[in-house]
């Protein structure tokens, strides 16, 4: 790795510039293009947005989690203006299948037919000029329900006298994934450590800033149904919604405007959207929904609930021998299209021995049919889940082998020299130095001045604790790694469109949608990197079906990697065209001229762009008759030389002190080193990784979605659903390693989720290794005050007695 | 979430908003909206009327006497944070309104508000009862004045009667030397709290108080507090009656939390 930058710049949390190692293109930190707009509040979000003639929707929502639909009576001045799924005659269900053996399909109606299989599933659809009275009009609509028993928690659902959620099913089981790699029950029976552990992850709600919305509108000009919707992925949405309308394809148009945050939410086609669009043709009206923060928490943006049942085998020295474990994720009710139902189940078992080199390994996971909210995979998808249920392992190993937790992690990861690896699980580590990663967190959390700190003891009665996560994170994985999914998407080759406008300024156009990654200033920077055309002279076009060409989307770390890429094959393209155009006009040979700065530089002076542009827009008489008919716009492709995906990765080192008596937490300090590879802007990377780890901080801390035993959903607001503010912030330190990929355009690699999938182990690390002194040792996430104080009560009143 | 249909008054006076209140029996008076426009939303709260008191002069009034000040109902917490209302305490007024919510609650929530809404784990309900504070209360029958501990009944529950407002609350007026310790153990910053107590020790004027709040219902108020200041165990008792020691992590909860605030008596007497 010859070039390998070995970048060493400790950002603290307040300062917002970054030196500029190459002017404007890849690794500057240039300020963000998009926030011009942005922060003066001059965006344009679906809420902002109002049609002419425009009806509002409201759903009548079903109270139950599980019950039959007797009769619903609607009264006749409604006629109209409230639906039913019996009125969506020809609609289909929304259908995510996968090609996995022993996939269960769920057809998910886009409003409940015979049988509501969540609470908050939608029953009605009512319009009318204005939410509120369309929430008005909700109120006189009556539901007979005949209820049934709910299937509230994972484990009890696959019982065999479980209510089914779904009638024609055997049982509550959508997959089982397993896999069975040198794992010897005989050989590892004789381990000097085993040890074995239960750990939960609570259910969590998204929580994007602005929730989901959407407004269909016919435009009869060109006769198509167009989708306004806070969206990640229109091109997705748009295959969805004409497979479920029974339209051409053509017939549509996706756009998303913008858009709050995703993290997966909006990565789905949501039934509320089909039923817009289907109002919207049948009533040739506009036909608008907006999400409301109720809705949003009890209705459908569910993710996370993991249970993990785990033993770990290993020798004196913290050596890992072996992992078994038995895995459930409660996937809710339906299959999300076009994630599917299994795709956190099977990322469980692919990704829970992480970033260690593990010789044996064992994993069964079950995704449970539940009467819940379908999950849907929220940043981090399953590598949350199985860093927490991993790293609290290692950490229990160390104790169990009196050694300290990192030297144990140390000890067992994966090596630089061992690089490129090919992991238990068959993933593909592309390059990096993992032990690097942990050695330097080490030290800048100050591991020798915490564990003094912690012998000496606090003044307040408080505990200090220390703890460490590695992990590493796949990222833009492509077509080998999602065919053999089978779910309605596997992503190929990525696509940009490049256009050199009349003025010599540049559109590029990709299909991939920036909803706070901050696209539209780094896709500049590739093409600035290519072209040598200042961002400011670059829009990237995104999220609109109509104007950019095929693509999944933004969404599994991807687009830095594939959207950054295929941006700057198409500006190399473009810059071949350019030349042609420009040799003629300086009137040198082709090979004799090369592009500098947006010019055309030959052996005896240069072209701008503006003027190639104009010539062959405004003024091709200036042209041969011969000239090449290829103009200057063009779409061209990229996917990286090995598509099983990056492996960004890190380490992260918290020190917290918890307060026995009452549990609260307190973060002293976080730390985090990372490796995504080259950094196209690494204001932006450490922006994504700030946001990531709050979220984390989330799961670890405060976020739960819980249900009662009749399934119904406890938190309704965000008084009852806690997330993290920024007083619940520490001032991250972030440092960053940076080996540069060796299969992609740049060198970068995927880190768009990386933040949110290690807070909660480093956390729930920490918080044990300061309860160790008291016997107690969480393993359900979030470890909220409650739960850490009826833990350390259980321990002192278990020993006063 | 939107809120069902009402009706939107703005009386100008108090005897207006007390004609409108006892005019439509399902008409509720509203100020800063903090906690009400949240139930309206959700439709849990569904008046047939709205009447708006957050601008009229007599709630916007400060009275400042020699015994202590009468802040009107309307006057927000965050007047009180910024000092531009006068404090008959060493700085403790701004010091509780800085800790309450988030400052766009602050900016528009009520003191009054905030005493009719009655959560018990809320700011003002706790440390105004440990202040000493008495409410002023107008209604069809006249006005009246009751100390707080007396108003608030239980959880959202106070002594208001048909067609009554708070149109006052009256802080006495503490010794320059007078300590406060105040704590709550809240989730996240400005959450409500779990446990909550606030201490008033004012030697000069013998006056002793402790409240607990973030009860199940009524605020737990020693009024002759020096013992229990002494020696804390003796709450044990009232903790457990008030449902507070039903397990073991609750009661060590409760009773860590007080210990802090008897703590912080000597620690945060002075304002900062």
């Amino acid at each position: 790795m010859g070039t390998a930058a070995r970048g060493s710049s400790v950002v603290i949390m307040q300062e917002t510039s970054h030196e500029s190692r190459k002017g404007r293109g890849v690794g500057a930190s240039i300020r963000r293009k998009e926030d011009a707009r942005l922060l003066a509040g001059r965006g344009r979000f679906i809420g902002d947005m109002r049609f002419p003639g425009q009806l509002e929707a409201a759903f009548l929502r079903s109270p139950f989690a599980h019950a039959r639909i007797r009769a619903i009576h609607i009264p006749a001045h409604l006629k109209g203006r409230a639906f039913t799924h019996a009125d969506m005659v020809g609609v289909k269900d929304i259908l995510a299948r996968t090609g996995l053996p022993g996939f269960r399909v769920s057809a998910q109606p886009p409003l409940a037919s015979g049988k509501v299989r969540f609470a908050g599933e939608p029953v009605v659809m009512v319009l009318a000029d204005t939410r509120a009275e369309a929430e008005d009009l909700i109120e006189e609509i009556g539901v007979d329900y005949e209820e049934l028993p709910a299937n509230h928690d994972m484990l009890r659902a696959v019982e065999p006298d479980a209510a089914l959620v779904h009638d024609e099913w055997p049982d509550n089981v959508f997959l089982v994934s397993q896999t069975d790699r040198h794992f010897d029950a005989g050989t590892l029976a004789g381990a000097p450590i085993k040890v074995t552990r239960k750990v939960r992850t609570s259910r969590q709600c998204m929580s994007p800033l602005e929730g989901k919305g959407c407004i269909a509108v016919y435009e009869r000009h060109v006769e198509q149904l167009a989708l306004w919707t806070s969206t990640q992925m229109p091109h997705i949405v748009r295959s969805g919604l004409a497979e479920c309308l029974g339209l051409d394809t053509r017939q549509i148009r996706v756009v998303a405007p913008d858009v709050g945050g995703g993290f997966g939410w909006k990565g789905l086609l949501q039934p509320e959207e089909v039923c817009c669009a289907w109002a919207a043709l049948r009533l040739d009206r506009p036909v608008k929904w907006l999400e409301d923060r109720r809705e949003h928490l009890i209705a459908a943006a569910n993710c996370r609930e993991h249970h993990y049942v785990m033993t770990a085998y290993a020798d004196t020295d913290g050596t890992l021998l072996g992992l078994d474990a038995v895995a459930h994720v409660d996937a809710g009710a339906y299959s999300v299209y076009p994630f599917s139902a299994c795709l956190e189940g099977a990322q469980v078992v692919s990704n829970l021995p992480g970033p260690y080199n593990l010789p044996a390994y064992r994993c069964r996971t079950t995704s449970v049919c539940s009467n819940k909210p379908p999950i849907v995979p929220y940043r981090g998808v399953a590598r949350t889940g199985v860093c927490t249920a991993m790293e609290l392992m290692i950490d229990a190993v160390a104790r169990e082998a009196g050694l300290d937790p990192c030297d144990v992690r140390m000890r067992n990861l994966v090596r630089p020299e061992q690089m490129p690896f090919t992991s238990i699980t068959g993933k593909d580590f592309d390059m990096g130095d993992y032990p690097e990663s942990l050695r330097r967190a080490r030290e800048m959390i100050g591991h020798e001045a915490v564990r003094a700190r912690q012998q000496a003891g606090e003044a307040d009665g408080r505990l200090v604790g220390l703890g460490y996560a590695t992990y590493c994170e796949q990222g833009a994985h492509g077509t080998s790694v999602y065919h053999g999914w089978g779910i309605p998407m596997v992503p190929g080759i990525e696509s940009c469109g490049a256009r050199l406008t009349p003025d010599g300024t540049l559109e590029v156009r990709i299909g991939a949608q920036s909803h706070g990654q901050s696209m539209e200033t780094t896709m500049a920077q590739v093409a600035c990197e290519v072209l040598g055309i200042d961002p400011a002279q670059v829009n990237v076009v995104h999220g609109d079906t109509a104007m950019t060409p095929y693509s999944t989307g933004t969404w599994g770390s991807r687009s830095a990697v594939m959207s950054g890429g295929a941006v700057a094959s198409a500006c190399e393209r473009l810059g071949e065209r350019i030349k042609r155009i420009g040799a003629h006009l300086l009137q040198a040979p082709e090979e004799a001229v090369a592009i500098r700065d947006a010019e055309v530089v030959g052996p005896a002076g240069s072209v701008s762009f503006a003027e190639v542009a104009k010539t062959w827009y405004l003024a091709p008489q200036n042209l041969p008759a011969d000239i090449h008919p290829d103009g200057l716009d063009l779409v061209a492709g990229y996917r990286p030389t090995v598509d099983t995906g990056t492996f960004s990765y890190a380490s992260h080192a918290a020190v917290v002190a918890v307060e026995p008596e009452t549990g609260e937490v307190e973060i002293l300090d976080y730390v985090i080193v990372e490796d995504g590879g080259v950094l196209l802007n690494p204001m932006v990377v450490d922006g994504q990784i700030y946001g990531g780890t709050a979220q984390g901080i989330g799961t670890a801390l405060y976020e739960e979605m819980t249900y009662d035993e009749h399934g119904q959903p406890l938190a309704s607001t965000l008084a009852d659903y806690l997330l993290p503010g920024a007083g619940e912030m520490p001032a991250v330190r972030i440092d960053h390693i940076q080996t540069p990929s060796p299969n992609t355009r740049f060198g970068q690699k995927g880190i768009g989720e990386g933040g949110a999938i290690a807070p909660p182990a480093a956390l729930g690390n920490a918080i044990n290794d300061a309860l160790k002194g008291l016997g107690v040792e969480l393993s359900m996430s979030p470890m909220t005050p409650r739960r850490v104080r009826a833990a350390v009560a259980a321990a002192r009143e278990g020993a006063v007695s | 979430m939107k809120a069902a249909r009402f009706d939107y008054r703005r009386p100008a006076t108090v005897a207006e908003a007390v004609a409108a209140l006892v005019e439509d029996g399902a008409a509720k008076p509203v100020a800063g909206g903090q906690s009400l426009g949240p139930m309206l939303n959700l439709r849990l709260a569904r008046p047939s009327t709205l009447v708006d008191v957050a601008k009229i002069p007599g709630l916007r009034r400060v009275e400042e006497r020699a015994d202590g000040v009468l802040y009107g109902a309307a006057i927000t917490h965050a007047e009180f944070e910024d000092g531009v209302v006068p404090d008959p305490t060493p700085g403790f007024l701004a010091r509780i309104a800085h800790g309450i919510a988030y400052r766009a609650v602050r900016n528009r929530g009520t003191v009054g508000g905030s005493l009719v809404h009655a959560d018990p784990a809320a700011d003002w309900p706790t440390t105004l009862t440990a202040l000493g504070a008495r409410v002023a209360l107008a209604g069809p029958s006249g006005t009246r004045e009751l100390a707080l501990e007396d108003f608030l009944l239980g959880a959202f529950s106070t002594a208001l009667e048909d067609g009554e407002i708070v149109t006052g609350v009256f802080v006495p007026r503490c010794s320059a030397g007078a300590r406060f310790g105040y704590r709550k153990s809240c989730r996240k910053v400005g959450e409500f709290a779990e446990a909550m107590c606030a201490v008033l020790a004012d030697d000069v004027r013998g006056v002793h108080r402790l409240v607990i709040g973030a009860t199940e219902g009524r605020h737990i108020v020693v009024t002759e507090a020096k013992g229990v200041l002494a020696d804390p165990r003796l709450l044990d008792e009232r903790l457990a009656s008030a449902g507070l020691a039903a397990d073991p992590s609750t009661l060590r909860l409760h009773r860590k939390v007080i210990s802090q605030a008897i703590e912080a008596l000597n620690s945060e007497s002075l304002p900062a």
